[in-house]
């Protein structure tokens, strides 16, 4: 148990001091709450409308972005090979190194989520939901991009391949929490989405570890 | 613990090749072995192998009785890759690799001394040079004692003075019965039996 806490904590901080923490979410959303009005159009109607989903496209990007170097600067620099003469299964070392992801990009931008919802004209009663969906959804992001992350090792102009592998996974959460948001927001049942996503989360997080660590053997092997 | 490593008959390749075949080797408490062979010989590959890292085409590597897995435990791998992050501080390192392969609490400490690395466990370990980062490294094999250790070139970038004490702290881990197999180009600074891999 002390192994797997202090592999969090040093993930964590390798994930935070590159490209994560509050600070970066707080200014990555800035970036995308700006870009939305310039290339969609100003109209209020129009903003507020797709206000909630522009969370879902600033958590995928963010997630897409982190990918990169989940795996592979542990795999180049040889930390990966250490991981594995441990008692800790790989499996584990995988959940915890995506979970140290999700700590450092994912958590702070769910937290500030609904404040960019807000700037684009959200009604804030839409607050909550939306830090609860990009909580999950973000959760999904990390474990279903580690997959792709795992697969991709050692490929040339990895990245492109990553996003290619790891889009398509993203496609269900975005349906499930957008769906929830949008009938929130026109007074329709809402539970039913919020269900399916955190349902998509939860097989993420009990199925990613698995082949990640299959992907990671298979290429140190 | 494991009481001995024994290999049989063992075939490996990489990418198609096959880097060697037949390969016995044994290896006994107290005892270090020197691989040596030509660059691509596959002293790397054996080395991974011993730790689980690669499948062998055929033959057998055993422990003694104790399961891989267990095995694995019990060795340290030490290569040219070695898992330092150069935006950490050397502390932050060796307390991470100490405390991850179960060592205790203050053994980080006491090896960083033993190593003469006291004054440079605040630096990041982008600041340091090529034999520090290899004493850092060596750090981890005495902060967390483990019998068997799988060297890759461990003297490489190391000056005289440095490959001299390795060569004491080496015989300090076999005289307490641990055991060391160890790919060189250089001979190792202590008595060793040599193994030719490949041909």
């Amino acid at each position: 148990m002390s192994r797997i806490s202090t592999l969090l904590a040093r993930e964590t901080a390798l994930a935070w001091g590159k490209g994560g923490g509050p600070m970066v979410a707080v200014g990555f959303y800035a970036g995308v709450a700006t870009l939305l009005p310039l290339a969609v159009g100003s109209e209020p109607e129009r903003l507020a409308a797709i206000a909630p989903g522009a969370a879902w496209v600033a958590l995928a990007l963010a997630a897409l972005l982190s990918l990169d170097r989940l795996f592979e600067r542990d795999y180049e620099d040889g930390s990966l090979d250490l991981l594995t003469l441990s008692p800790v299964p790989l499996e584990i070392i995988c959940a915890v190194k995506c979970l140290a992801q999700w700590l450092a990009t994912g958590l702070p931008l769910a937290l500030a989520a609904p404040v960019a919802a807000i700037a684009l004209g959200a009604s804030p009663q839409l607050s909550g939901l939306v830090i609860a969906c990009a909580l999950l959804g973000g959760l999904a992001f990390s474990f279903m991009g580690g997959i792709g992350a795992a697969l991709s090792l050692g490929a040339r102009r990895g990245g492109l391949l990553t996003a290619v592998i790891v889009l398509p996974l993203f496609v269900p959460p975005v349906i499930f929490g957008g769906g929830a948001l949008a009938s929130l927001d026109s007074g329709l049942p809402w539970k039913a989405g919020f269900a399916l996503l955190g349902a998509y989360t939860a097989a993420a997080v009990a199925l990613g570890p698995l082949a990640m660590a299959a992907a990671c053997r298979n290429a140190l092997s | 613990m494991i009481p001995e490593v024994s290999i049989q008959s063992l075939a490996l390749s990489r990418g198609g090749r096959q880097l060697f075949s037949r390969l016995i080797l044994k290896l006994s408490p107290g005892e270090a072995v020197a691989l040596t062979g030509r660059n691509g010989a596959g002293k790397t590959s054996l080395l991974r192998a011993i730790a689980g890292l690669i499948a062998p085409d055929e033959g057998v590597i055993a422990f003694g009785g104790v399961e891989p897995a267990e095995a694995r435990e019990a060795m340290h791998l030490l290569g040219h890759l070695d898992g330092l992050k150069s935006s950490r501080t050397a502390r932050d390192e060796l307390s991470f690799w100490t405390g991850f392969a179960g060592g205790a609490a203050d053994a980080p400490e006491a090896a960083a001394a033993r190593l003469d690395l006291l004054p440079l466990l605040d630096l990041e370990v982008r600041r340091l040079s090529a034999g520090q980062r290899r004493r850092l490294a060596l750090a981890r094999l005495l902060a967390a004692p483990r019998p068997l250790w799988l060297l890759d070139e461990p003297l490489s970038p190391l000056d005289a003075e440095w490959r001299g004490r390795f060569g004491e702290i080496m015989g300090e881990h076999l005289s307490t019965g641990g055991m060391i197999l160890a790919a060189v180009h250089d001979p190792l600074p202590l008595a060793a039996r040599t193994v030719e891999v490949g041909r």
